[in-house]
């Protein structure tokens, strides 16, 4: 096991993203963060703040459960649904910021994707990941990124975040991710 | 493979985990998105050998939500009607290719003998057979109580409800008495004493006949259809002296806790057991409950059809 | 000494004397220790009881009219493999056995088949009706001479017919069996009421339903100074009106399934109708009731109710099912199991409950024989050290419907003789014509 991002490094890094988000965007006018339940919820509410406290001015910031869109439901017991909550702004128009902690296989985003469509037509859709550990199976990329971190298909990559694990730390370890 | 046939085939983690999931499925419904991928591809028949429209429309409307096929076959006109045998109706369905079957019918214990048998595969589910249970029902009828009186907490602990009407021919009635009292609400049973069955003394549920002296102390009151058959069968004199003493009309309902509301499982005799003001008062929340049912049931479709065992927890 | 035909060797008697029996010329030729002389066929019964040929008062052999679920053939060959050397056929068939013609029918298929004796019950009401009497006397006189009455599947319910009926099987030394089951009570009904019912949503067949037509008849018996017999019992309460009547002289008998001595209404939760059974099963407490009523005579006697029934009649929803269970090849193990591995009854009671006392009742005076010289070779060979399992596809019966497969119960029947012939040996039907 061996430590890929202290809490200090978290908190550098989703600075840094913070301010890409505003520079590619232009400011905040027209963005809405929506992070993927559990921990890219958290993350997306920290860049929020981030945002607010350089802007002075609220981003429009909720969550988008993706589960009910996964394409391999069926190889695991059923998931709880989490919370989807899309900010009365609505995306309708919006540069959609989706918030995740870690891409991977791209899967994920591929059903955020799904599921944004079914709520309306965005009028683009940038992603944000504090991680990149690479093994793409869709032609998926990530616009701002945390750290680059590349790793085995045998190792996984555990995200702690204070909110509920009580600290922040990315580590990698031995042992495929399920 | 998993089925739904009884209230009894689920603890209580697992009944909040179903509610909780239609919280979150009703959200999406009410919000922009309609409609969600989940159960592409996957072919569910609703086999209903005894008419109903709103349960099967209910049930049809939660899997297309879910992008499932929805193949129907009723009562009217169908080889069911014509004397064709559930096992024959079970194995043409299997030929059919159905992943689910979601089944109403008047023998009390047909959803189990479908799920017992060796003439399908697929998930059962129990969408009301005979006098036995009607799970979905009572699922729905929890979730309308918690969103109303539950006050965020995950279960109905400390909650009083009354339960009123024929429960001797009730699945509704069955269904509900398992699963307000394993959620943890205290249940009534009011009814003359001709419609309460024997053997009931070990049912988690009090017993009265007197309506009047329950109404003031319970949170919901639910009412239960009165069919107008069991006056030729001597479970009553006549349709006065049942509204008289069972019927919840504006004087009883005046009588009811503030905040107190009033369920009904339909299809309502108004005038019999339930006046016209009554169902369509503030406290009423009987329309609601179908358009809860919708939410209740994309999750009981969820839960059996898209994952393999049924996960307690989150991911 | 002359050859006997067979040479039974080591039995135990029903009182528990160790003895040896030779049959020859359909009787029991003689019966000691250590027999000397040769027999055609010596059977080593080394840990065997011998009893009387069983003798079945209530059995459903469906035939005319049912043939697809049963025939006096078939029914004869599950009656052999269950160790009886008699049973007395319902009278519920299509049409019903009701006059003369139907019981000699009857009488003369089981003739035919000559695996045992099948002595019809005649129908008490002209086509089980409950209205009118049905022809008594002809039945009686003909040469089936029935003397046991029954509408069994449907009660004598209308007290006067059933006074009636009492009285006038007097002149023919007959015996009404009555089926006690109040109608009204009853409708639609389809398991015991009580608890399990209340959960199941299936509509409840009270106990009090059997038990006040019993009430009913047994003061009619004594009115009217008549036989009365009640066919399957099965409730504590029917048990202490019948103990209370008995008490009182009333000249009544009773029988009890080996179903009802096992089986609980906790089954029906499966909803498989393979326990779906008029009357039905009842509680444990019933249960425990019965067993010891047969062990202190107050039930005089075991009787299967047999009843036959097609698959597509027990592969369906509960309420569409048909009610009964298969019984003839599995009565001596279940008496075995509930009433003598427990130890409430010895074989010598087993022998009286299902031999004796039912060839008592239905005047058969061939059966119920003491096991000595001179007596009738009908005979039961039974080793009770041994196990076996049911299989519902390798009953005799042509139906399937048994309660009991997969279920290991103690008591194999290795032979039975019927008027000195092996009619069952060591799993095999062998016809009475090969001696």
């Amino acid at each position: 096991m061996s430590v890929a991002l202290s809490a200090q490094d978290i908190t550098r890094a989703l600075t840094r993203i913070s301010h890409e988000i505003l520079e590619k965007n232009q400011g905040s006018a027209n963005i809405v963060l929506l992070g993927i339940p559990t921990r890219g919820a958290h993350l997306a509410t920290r860049i929020s703040s981030i945002i607010a406290s350089i802007e002075g001015s609220e981003v429009p910031t909720g969550t988008l459960d993706i589960t009910l869109f996964r394409d391999d439901l069926r190889m695991r017991p059923p998931r709880a649904i989490m919370p989807t909550k899309i900010p009365t702004s609505g995306i309708e128009g919006k540069d959609v910021i989706l918030v995740d902690d870690v891409l991977f296989s791209g899967r994920t985003i591929r059903a955020a994707l799904d599921a944004l469509g079914e709520i309306g037509r965005p009028r683009a859709v940038q992603l944000a990941a504090l991680v990149d550990r690479g093994h793409r199976e869709l032609p998926i990329k990530a616009d701002f990124i945390g750290k680059n971190l590349p790793t085995s298909k045998s190792q996984s990559v555990r995200v702690l975040l204070s909110e509920i694990d009580g600290r922040d730390e990315v580590t990698i370890e031995e042992g495929a991710e399920l | 493979m998993r089925h739904l046939l009884s209230i009894a085939d689920l603890n209580k983690s697992e009944a909040i985990s179903i509610l909780d999931t239609a919280t979150e499925l009703a959200r999406v419904s009410d919000g922009a998105v309609k409609k969600l991928p989940t159960l592409r591809g996957r072919t569910i028949v609703n086999l209903f050998a005894e008419d109903s429209t709103r349960t099967r429309i209910s049930f049809e409307a939660a899997a297309k939500r879910l992008s499932a096929d929805v193949i129907n076959f009723s009562a009217k006109g169908s080889s069911v009607s014509k004397g064709e045998s559930l096992k024959d109706t079970a194995m043409t369905l299997q030929a059919m290719g159905a992943d689910a079957v979601v089944i109403r019918h008047s023998a009390s214990g047909a959803a189990q003998r479908l799920a017992d048998s060796q003439w399908m595969s697929g998930s059962v589910i129990n969408a009301g057979d005979g006098t036995h249970e009607h799970p979905s029902q009572a699922l729905l009828d929890a979730f309308t109580i918690r969103k109303h009186l539950g006050m965020g907490a995950s279960d109905l602990a400390g909650l009083n409800v009354a339960i009123v009407g024929d429960i001797l021919h009730s699945r509704v009635a069955r269904s509900n008495v398992l699963l307000l009292a394993m959620l943890g609400a205290k249940v009534t049973l009011v009814a003359p004493p001709t419609l309460l069955p024997v053997g009931i003394q070990n049912w988690p549920a009090t017993v009265s006949y007197d309506f009047d002296s329950e109404i003031p102390h319970v949170d919901v009151v639910m009412m239960l259809r009165v069919q107008q058959e069991r006056m030729s069968d001597l479970f009553f004199p006549n349709a006065r002296e049942y509204s008289r003493y069972f019927g919840l009309n504006g004087e009883r309902m005046a009588s009811m806790k503030s905040g107190a509301i009033v369920m009904h499982p339909g299809p309502m005799n108004r005038g019999l057991e339930i006046s016209a003001e009554v169902a369509d008062s503030a406290r009423s929340v009987i329309t609601e409950q179908v358009t809860n049912g919708v939410s209740v049931r994309m999750a009981i479709l969820y839960v059996l059809l898209a994952g393999g065992a049924l996960e307690v927890g989150s991911n | 000494m002359t050859t006997a035909e067979h040479l039974i060797k080591g039995a135990s008697l029903p009182d528990g004397k160790k003895a040896d029996i030779s049959i020859f010329n359909g009787v029991i030729a003689s019966v000691g220790s250590e027999l000397k002389g040769d027999a055609k066929n010596v059977i080593d019964a080394k840990d065997c009881v011998v009893l009387p040929g069983l003798v079945d008062l209530h059995t459903h052999l469906r035939e005319p009219g049912r043939e697809d679920a049963e025939t006096v053939l078939s029914g004869s060959r599950a009656g052999v493999k269950g160790g009886f050397t008699a049973v007395s056929a319902m009278a519920n068939t299509s049409p019903v056995a009701d006059t003369a013609g139907v019981v000699e029918q009857v009488y003369r298929l089981g003739q035919e088949a000559g695996l045992l004796d099948v002595f019809p019950i005649g129908a008490v009401t002209q086509g089980l009706k409950g209205e009118a009497l049905s022809e008594i006397g002809a039945m009686a006189d003909s040469v089936a001479r029935v003397r046991v009455f029954s509408d069994d599947g449907n009660c004598v319910s209308d007290p006067l017919v059933m006074r009636r009926a009492l009285e006038y099987i007097k002149k023919f030394g007959g015996v009404i069996a009555q089926h006690a089951q109040d109608p009204r009570m009853t409708i639609g009904s389809q398991m015991n009421e009580g608890e399990i019912s209340a959960r199941l949503g299936l509509k409840g067949w009270p106990a009090v339903a059997e038990e006040a037509i019993i009430a009913r008849d047994v003061l009619l018996a004594d009115h009217v100074q008549s036989r009365l017999h009640i066919c399957h019992l099965t409730t504590a309460g029917g048990v202490e009106i019948i103990r209370w009547a008995k008490a009182r002289g009333i000249d009544v008998t009773a029988e009890v399934t080996p179903h009802h001595l096992l089986l609980t209404d906790d089954l029906a939760s499966s909803y498989d109708p393979v326990y779906k059974v008029n009357p039905p099963l009842r509680t444990e407490a019933d249960v425990h009731a019965l067993r010891e009523a047969l062990a202190d005579g107050t039930i005089d006697i075991v009787a299967t109710d047999h009843a036959p029934h097609p698959t597509e009649s027990k592969e369906c929803e509960w309420q569409e099912a048909a009610f009964g269970m298969l019984g003839l090849e599995t009565a001596l193990s279940i008496v075995q199991k509930t009433m003598v591995d427990s130890g409430l009854m010895n074989w010598s009671q087993v022998a009286d409950r299902m031999s004796i006392a039912p060839a008592r009742i239905g005047g058969y005076e061939n059966h119920g024989q003491p096991i000595v010289v001179g007596s009738v070779a009908n005979l039961v060979v039974i080793n009770p050290t041994q196990k076996w399992t049911v299989d519902r596809d390798l009953v005799l019966s042509k139906s399937s419907n048994t309660p009991y497969h997969g279920h290991v119960l103690p008591g194999v029947i290795t032979h039975t003789f019927f008027k000195g012939a092996a009619t069952y040996s060591n799993g095999t039907i062998t016809s009475v014509g090969d001696k």
